[in-house]
């Protein structure tokens, strides 16, 4: 076989691979984005380009830029303290239930913020159980319910890299004199780097572009760029103020991952990748367990805490406890055309988000791919772009559906194709910032040993790549399913009437008055819970040949 | 293995979205005339099961239903389409947001002859540029058992007018909603502007901020995270702005039977709200979208509403049903501005009560 010169080998998968993702944007992102916000800087032919100057002159605009950036470093900051504990706790411990809390984590990623804002208000409300403490429509508030969405994100995405480290290497260290803490600081953390960077990114963008947490549970008079940009584009229809604080939002956005990107320039040394099964210990002396028992704790009393009230709340019946608004939902009283029995929403769910999951992969992995082989120069900014959707208001990009994709060959308006299409745009950069850390860090040379032995580059890829990544594969798919079955915001614009998500029905069962809607919202929120922890523990058992074992 | 699992998954997926099987989607009744009609409205309409399969059978003609977002939202939607509307009719603009849907020209003219059934005070717009279907008022509700003896307002009476919310014994116990978000509580600020009057609603906003007034972004967080009287658990205020059709739906959708709503209504705080249907400008299929608001102003679509939508009808000779007539308040003589004023007013008044209450 004629060995092919290393460039053209090197130019042409790449620039091939990073195709599909770059349509992807192209077609469903930069072009809606790019139609509504020229619709408010040239609303009849002529550039409006004042609009600029005049809002950005306008000191609120100031503070609002300000309170959205200090209190995603802060959420961020309180997610990280809390979660990576969490994530050593998960991915090196090896204790019985797991798994079982490993996709329980996960779940207060998918619930809607309306639902968790009841929850935490029977905490910190006045009527709450520490009501007292003033926490009520505070800044505190806002950054634990950060921390709480959040939380899996950072375990999850640290925990796939965590779980394979070699321990070996720090433990060399321990033998040549370092103490424990200087073992972590500067044998694992540096190893652990891209992980927690990727992972404090997307907290950060989540959290910057946060409307729900905000609204509800910050008080009125809070309010972040993406509160304003929803409140001009959905309320006020000023496309004007909302295409000029969408611009701001956007560029803050590119600074934000190109600063993330500008640290992970030094990538770590590749290293070999130990198999999960092989690195986890049991947690058997007393200091183990102690860590362990204490992110137990925190896990409980943070995420457990208002998933608990939420459950207690749908056993709730005149007298005591009992089944009767899960009863409720089975017949949907009114039977209406909008309510839809859950059994459908929960369907329509599960089928979008299995779409989306599968869209998000088929977008993702080949960005991903891509990315992990260079990451200098034009990869940079194709880096930053895949990241973008995640910083973007769900409004803008929903209301850029509706005016962008009317007309033929893209009049998908009214298609069902919009939801699992939006939620990939979404669950895509979690797959590559999940499955990029991973791939850099797998040997090249085994790829090469590989190679030497006769397979071809496919080949290569299926059995050593594959195999490596597949864990942290699994994971991904994971998160882009729980991602689209929680998504919310713009769902509930382009979802058409009959075909509702679980997270809308709730919505919609919220919208009305009566102590059996108020029940059968929280039963439908159990059940959204149920549903998503049980699918992420089915993805994560799912074995395919090798994939997933390591 | 993965890319065959793959290819099924999206299969299924391509296969299973399909539009579903509900009501107003079904190929093949009414097929041969190959008729239809979408209606563009927002996520808080409901029609009962079957209602639109009596349409299609009497008039051949399919409809389609595509809801999204609140009123408010769905109003801006559609008038960010105008270009290329998404569908035929559109229902859901109501007499606070009647004159931004004129001036952006969203809609045809169509006088439906079932408008001599329709009380002639809901007809605002003498062009027939829009069709009024349904009215509600927007009214302050409150807590029955904080009032009543044993609860923790006992000593208090229910306050009779909104005068009495700025007083010092009221304190603390009202929440409102933001009126740039919300059309219920649009719909409280413009009530007050029509009893204080231009001069005077500033400064009773002012008087409600310094007595401890609560607002709230939405109508579920007002209603659901701060009355006291919804079934939460969580709220504390005993006055709401909410709606006169609240204290029936609160009896009809009880967890069991009750005699009686937790809620009442204020009936000196309410505003009246009408809701309009209009055939959308650039739709090719005017003939079915006038059908269709004939058959919204029907006696069958018009007795249907109040259970579903929590509205009234506008035809006089529509009956209510029982939990309505037992348990709605009517109010005699509520708030009402014309749609002009409210038009050419909105914003600034919306923005004055912004830096009034809110900075």
């Amino acid at each position: 076989m004629r060995p092919r010169s290393p460039l053209r080998r090197r130019l042409g998968p790449g620039v091939l691979l990073a195709a599909v993702p770059a349509g992807f944007l192209v077609v469903f992102f930069a072009y809606p984005v790019a139609t509504i916000v020229l619709a408010g800087l040239r609303p009849d032919g002529r550039w409006e380009l004042e609009a600029f100057t005049e809002i950005l002159a306008d000191p609120s605009v100031a503070e609002v830029l300000w309170f959205t950036l200090w209190q995603a470093a802060a959420s961020t900051g309180l997610t990280l303290v809390l979660a990576l504990p969490g994530a050593y706790v998960l991915a090196r411990y090896d204790f019985r239930g797991r798994s079982l809390v490993r996709a329980a984590i996960t779940v207060p990623f998918v619930l809607p913020t309306v639902v968790v804002a009841s929850a935490f208000l029977a905490i910190v409300g006045p009527r709450g159980v520490i009501g007292g403490a003033g926490l009520h429509q505070s800044i505190w508030a806002v950054l634990v319910a950060h921390a709480f969405f959040n939380y899996a994100v950072v375990v999850r995405t640290v925990g796939g890299l965590w779980a394979h480290l070699d321990p070996r290497m720090a433990e060399a260290a321990q033998v040549l004199g370092a103490g424990r803490a200087r073992a972590f600081r500067e044998v694992t953390l540096p190893l652990l780097r891209p992980a927690i960077a990727a992972s404090a990114a997307i907290v950060f963008l989540f959290t910057f572009t946060s409307f729900g947490v905000v609204v509800l549970l910050g008080g009125p008079r809070r309010a972040t760029l993406e509160v304003e940009i929803v409140r001009a584009t959905r309320d006020l229809l000023d496309l004007r103020l909302a295409a000029v604080l969408a611009l701001v939002q956007l560029v803050a956005v590119v600074a934000i991952v190109a600063v993330y990107g500008w640290l992970q320039a030094h990538a770590p040394a590749r290293q070999r990748l130990r198999a999960g099964a092989e690195v986890a210990v049991r947690a058997t002396s007393a200091r183990r367990r102690l860590v362990l028992g204490a992110n137990l704790a925190v896990m409980a009393v943070l995420l457990g805490a208002p998933l608990a009230i939420l459950v207690e709340r749908s056993f709730r019946a005149p007298g005591g406890y009992g089944l009767g608004s899960y009863r409720a939902l089975g017949e949907s009283a009114a039977a209406s055309t909008l309510f839809v029995p859950p059994v459908e929403a929960i369907g329509n769910s599960v089928v979008f988000a299995l779409a989306a999951t599968v869209i998000a992969l088929v977008v993702g992995v080949p960005a991903a791919v891509a990315l992990a082989r260079r990451r200098r120069g034009g990869w940079r900014a194709f880096d930053v772009a895949l990241m973008l959707p995640l910083g973007t208001s769900a409004v803008t990009v929903g209301f850029g559906f509706l005016i962008a994709l009317d007309a033929p060959p893209l009049d998908l308006r009214a298609s069902p194709m919009l939801i699992p299409i939006a939620h990939a745009l979404v669950a895509m950069p979690f797959v590559v910032r999940i499955l990029v850390p991973v791939l850099t860090s797998i040997d090249v040379r085994l790829r090469e040993a590989a190679a030497v032995l006769g397979a071809g580059p496919v080949r290569v890829w299926r059995e050593v790549d594959l195999a490596i990544v597949g864990r942290a594969l699994l994971v991904a798919c994971g998160f882009a399913f729980a991602i689209s079955i929680g998504e919310f915001g713009a769902t509930l614009l382009i979802a058409r009437a009959d075909t509702p998500t679980l997270p809308v029905a709730i919505f919609r069962f919220l919208g009305r008055p009566g102590a059996a809607s108020f029940g059968q919202a929280m039963a439908m929120s159990t059940i959204l819970m149920v549903v998503t922890a049980s699918a992420i523990l089915v993805i994560e058992r799912f074995r395919v040949g090798d994939v997933g074992q390591f | 293995m993965a890319v065959i699992l793959a290819v099924g998954l999206v299969a299924m997926a391509c296969g299973s979205d399909e539009p579903g099987s509900s009501a107003g989607d079904e190929a093949g009744a009414g097929d041969e005339a190959g008729r239809e009609v979408t209606l563009v409205t927002h996520d808080s309409f409901a029609v009962s099961d079957g209602l639109f399969d009596d349409f299609t059978e009497d008039t051949g003609i399919e409809v389609r239903l595509l809801a999204s977002g609140d009123a408010g939202s769905a109003l801006n939607q559609a008038i960010l389409t105008k270009g290329n509307p998404q569908g035929d009719v559109f229902f859901g603009v109501d007499n606070t947001f009647l004159t931004r849907a004129f001036d952006e020209e969203l809609f045809v003219p169509y006088e439906s002859p079932a408008l001599s059934e329709v009380d002639e005070q809901f007809v605002l717009d003498d062009e027939h540029r829009v069709t009024p279907i349904d009215y509600g008022d927007v009214c302050l509700n409150y807590d029955r058992s904080f009032f009543a003896d044993g609860g923790e307002g006992a000593d208090l009476d229910v306050p009779a007018t909104l005068e009495d919310l700025a007083r010092p014994a009221y304190r603390d116990l009202l929440v409102v909603q933001n009126p740039a978000t919300s059309s219920p509580g649009l719909a409280f600020l413009l009530a007050t502007v029509s009893q204080f009057g231009e001069q005077g609603w500033r400064d009773f906003w002012d008087r409600l901020r310094d007595n401890g007034v609560a607002v709230s972004d939405g109508w579920e967080d007002a209603y659901y995270g701060q009355f006291s009287g919804s079934s939460s658990g969580t709220g504390e205020r005993p006055l709401v702005v909410s709606y006169a059709s609240s204290p029936p739906a609160e009896v009809a959708f009880a967890s069991e039977p009750i005699d009686e709503s937790p809620t009442g209504v204020i009936d000196a705080s309410c505003f009246r709200q009408v809701e309009f249907a209009g055939v959308l400008a650039g739709t090719d299929r005017a003939d079915e979208a006038g059908e269709l608001i004939d058959f919204m102003l029907s006696s069958a679509f018009q007795q249907d509403m109040p259970l579903n939508m929590f509205v009234f009808p506008v035809r006089t000779d529509a009956a209510l049903p029982e939990v309505f007539v037992e348990h709605a308040a009517t109010p005699e003589d509520p708030f009402e501005i014309a749609p002009q004023d409210i038009g050419a007013n909105r914003d600034r008044w919306i923005g004055e009560w912004t830096d009034t209450v809110l900075r």
